[in-house]
């Protein structure tokens, strides 16, 4: 499935890509450092470690730019050391994409029933209750949760927390 | 799979200080030759290097000149070039060098002192973080916190800088872990589990180059820094491609020497500053063969306009540099020589020929855009032009086989570029991407250590040279008789030949008012000093500065108001040259905005 929009204004478009590393100190620093060094942008970025064993970590990055600086993101990425495998789940068009957020919604009486039943539509699950607040936990396609938090801004919004995407591969097989 | 699961079961470790694993790492490595400057934090590895023979340590005066003289150490070898520093200051003067290494490819190991790992993070007295700093400027690096990493960590280093594209890489080690005891292991046991760099060429990519080459009509090699780096072996092999093809030759600023000077297919330096038949081809040619280069902006000029008619072909170790800044046609991710041997071997088995007609009529335009005669210049008898003393240290000096020459960063640097001519690699070191001024005098220390016998010259400008110039006491320590040969115009010459044509003559903060008499000052650090204020006194001042087995400076002085032609101007096309000033600055807004 994907959500995420690819077109963006003129030949700007929007790719989701993953890089698994070696856990390695400064690993982060490195990949974070080559789009700021080179000027490329990070619409979000996950990163955790997946394989203890093997001290592998999973870098999951949404960026965008013009086919041409994609391309460059890719080679850039696949140059740092520590890299195993460079992703890119927007031309490969196979892969799965998630993002769960936070959603923090104050209010009383016909506001707090209308969140309530939005959330409920949304499958977006109370975490946290009080008799002013609800936290909800959603997850989805990055779109699904931009439609969830626009619906809540009028019904009472506080605060919003969002994990970035995180993607694998649909079928059998690894990345 | 763990990482120590590919030490070799039968390489025994040996139990040793981190600061004598440095050293044996060294050896190891075939390592002979280190630039360094002591310090606090690094006092346990001059410890251990104190006792060592069979590795050579060369005192700078500041950490910037050990880089730039490892790297022309490096440029001049083949070899990795070797720098140690303290912390702090030691590791921060490092940069300028990395920086300049990284973009120029070359491969250096450079090792720096740390506080102590329970001090990191405290603001310790010479602590900086070094691993941090140098991430973007060098191709790898690491802080190692544990001694038992040490020796798998430098021998990676050294794996890394030397192989796939070459670079400078940091290994940041720890006062305390110097000290410790740990397990030695050598070098062969190293078998990196992602860093895999692609040197075989795509076979069907070369099949495709060499039909491109066959069907050529005129067609150019364009050559760069790649072929130095690859080895010797690559710049043979250009000899023999061109040698079955007669296809012309031009070059980078970093490519100089792979392909002699001397041969009818060579065009002379392309870009900024190259020759008119070199530019007129690139832009005219219907086959563009790109090798080892990266199409720098020095070399495209406006990309919309450049070679706006060919097919092209790039051969590059590095992925990432095709398709960067123009789009081609077949792309061959490759070690130079490796690319050029299955090239040579597919042209010949598949008996391909050169469109000869074709090629003759694209010859003898090639010597139509020769009679412009682009590096000529207006001579003097009263002034030494620039040009003019170039030519004399060229013609006074080609008969040697053995003539290495640096630059620093400016005019001087682009004359010496066009008008002395290369027949080998290798004898050449410039500092190209960064564009560092005073790279040249250090970098003539590193060449020197590597040549003992060979004839070094910094051809210089007044102006880079004074960045480095406490250098000069590295090279009477150590006895080597570089010639720093001065061209002194008083200006930062290109800066003030661009607020000329760009700046409406405002020399704005670009003359150097107070000048050192550079003759005493040779004096005083032990060298000897020459000067020459007439054409006529040049040729002799040249001859006595050769003859002189001592650190030489040499203080020429030139016309000042001279600017280095031909160019293309900012934002313009190879085709839009200026060969002198009567063809005016006609530079767009846009081409101002450009450096």
């Amino acid at each position: 499935m994907h959500d995420t929009k690819v077109k963006l204004a003129g030949d700007i478009e929007r790719h989701t890509l993953t890089v698994l590393v070696d856990n390695e100190a400064g690993v982060l620093a490195r990949v974070v450092g080559l789009f700021s060094g080179r000027g490329y942008n990070i619409e979000s970025l996950t990163v955790a470690e997946v394989d203890a064993m093997a001290r592998t970590s999973r870098i999951t990055i949404v960026t965008s730019g013009t086919p041409a600086v994609i391309e460059q993101i890719e080679t850039q990425l696949r140059r740092l050391v520590p890299t195993h495998k460079v992703t890119n789940w927007t031309s490969a068009k196979a892969g799965i994409e998630r993002e769960m957020a936070l959603v923090k919604v104050a209010g009383t009486g016909e506001k707090r029933v209308e969140a309530l039943r939005m959330a409920d539509a949304f499958r977006a699950r109370p975490v946290d209750t009080t008799q002013a607040s609800f936290v909800f936990e959603i997850t989805g396609a990055p779109s699904k949760i931009d439609s969830f938090v626009d619906l809540m801004r009028p019904l009472g919004l506080v605060e919003i927390s969002r994990t970035g995407v995180a993607a694998i591969s649909r079928g059998p097989d690894a990345m | 799979m763990d990482k120590d699961d590919t030490l070799t079961a039968t390489q025994a470790a040996e139990t040793m200080t981190g600061a004598q694993m440095v050293i044996r790492a060294l050896k190891d490595q075939g390592v002979t030759h280190i630039f360094g400057y002591p310090g606090g934090a690094v006092l346990p590895i001059y410890d251990a290097l104190f006792k060592v023979e069979g590795i050579e340590h060369v005192l700078v005066r500041h950490e910037q000149g050990a880089v730039h003289a490892a790297e022309g150490y490096a440029r001049s070898t083949g070899k990795p070039g070797v720098v140690l520093v303290t912390s702090g200051p030691g590791a921060t003067n490092a940069v300028t060098g990395l920086t300049d290494a990284l973009m120029d490819s070359i491969p250096l190991i450079v090792l720096t002192g740390q506080v102590p790992t329970h001090l990191i993070g405290t603001d310790a007295f010479q602590e900086c973080d070094t691993v941090g700093i140098t991430r973007p400027c060098t191709k790898h690096n690491w802080l190692v916190k544990d001694v038992n990493e040490l020796s798998r960590v430098l021998h990676e280093a050294f794996e890394i800088a030397t192989t796939g594209r070459p670079g400078p890489v940091v290994v940041d080690i720890p006062k305390d872990v110097q000290f410790q005891n740990g397990a030695y292991h050598g070098p062969q046991a190293i078998h990196h589990r992602t860093y895999k760099p692609k040197t075989d060429p795509d076979l069907s990519a070369i099949v495709k180059a060499v039909e491109m080459m066959a069907a050529a009509k005129k067609p150019i090699f364009y050559t760069g820094g790649g072929l130095i780096n690859s080895g010797p072996e690559a710049s043979k092999l250009l000899r023999e491609l061109v040698d079955l093809t007669g296809f012309p030759v031009t070059s980078t600023l970093m490519g100089l020497g792979a392909f002699p000077a001397a041969r009818p297919e060579w065009l002379g330096m392309l870009g900024m500053h190259g020759t008119w038949e070199a530019n007129h081809a690139m832009h005219d040619c219907d086959l563009l063969i790109c090798l080892g280069a990266r199409f720098d902006d020095r070399v495209t000029g406006k990309v919309s306009a450049f070679s706006p008619g060919s097919k092209k072909i790039h051969l590059d170790i590095d992925a990432s540099q095709i398709n960067k800044i123009v789009r081609v046609d077949v792309p061959i991710v490759a070690d130079a020589a490796k690319a050029l041997r299955e090239m040579i071997r597919f042209w010949k088995t598949q008996k391909h020929a050169v469109q000869a007609d074709a090629l003759k009529g694209w010859w003898k335009q090639i010597d139509q855009w020769r009679t412009k005669k682009s590096l000529d210049y207006r001579n003097s008898d009263s002034i030494i032009k620039p040009q003019f003393a170039i030519d004399r240290l060229y013609e006074l000096t080609k008969h040697r086989q053995d003539v290495f020459i640096t630059t620093e960063v400016g005019q001087h640097q682009m004359w010496a570029a066009q008008r002395f001519h290369f027949q080998e690699p290798n004898r050449w070191m410039t500092s190209g991407g960064l564009g560092t001024m005073g790279y040249g005098l250090p970098a003539a220390v590193g060449v020197q250590m590597a040549h003992p016998g060979a004839l070094v010259i910094d051809i210089a400008g007044e102006a880079s040279v004074q960045m480095t110039m406490q250098e000069m006491s590295t090279a009477v320590q150590y006895n080597l008789p570089i010639k720093i040969f001065i061209l002194n115009n008083e200006y930062m010459g290109m800066v003030r030949q661009w607020q000329e044509i760009l700046h409406g003559g405002r020399y704005s903060h670009s003359y150097s008012e107070a000048l050192p008499d550079f003759v005493k000052m040779a004096e005083a650090f032990g060298c000897v000093g020459l000067r020459a204020e007439k054409p006529s006194e040049l040729d002799g001042k040249i001859q006595e500065m050769l003859a002189v087995d001592k650190p030489v400076l040499f203080d020429v002085r030139v016309d000042p108001a001279e600017n280095c032609y031909p160019m293309i101007p900012s934002g313009a096309a190879h085709n839009e040259m200026l060969l002198s000033p009567d063809d005016g600055g006609q530079i767009s807004d846009a081409g101002k905005m450009l450096v």
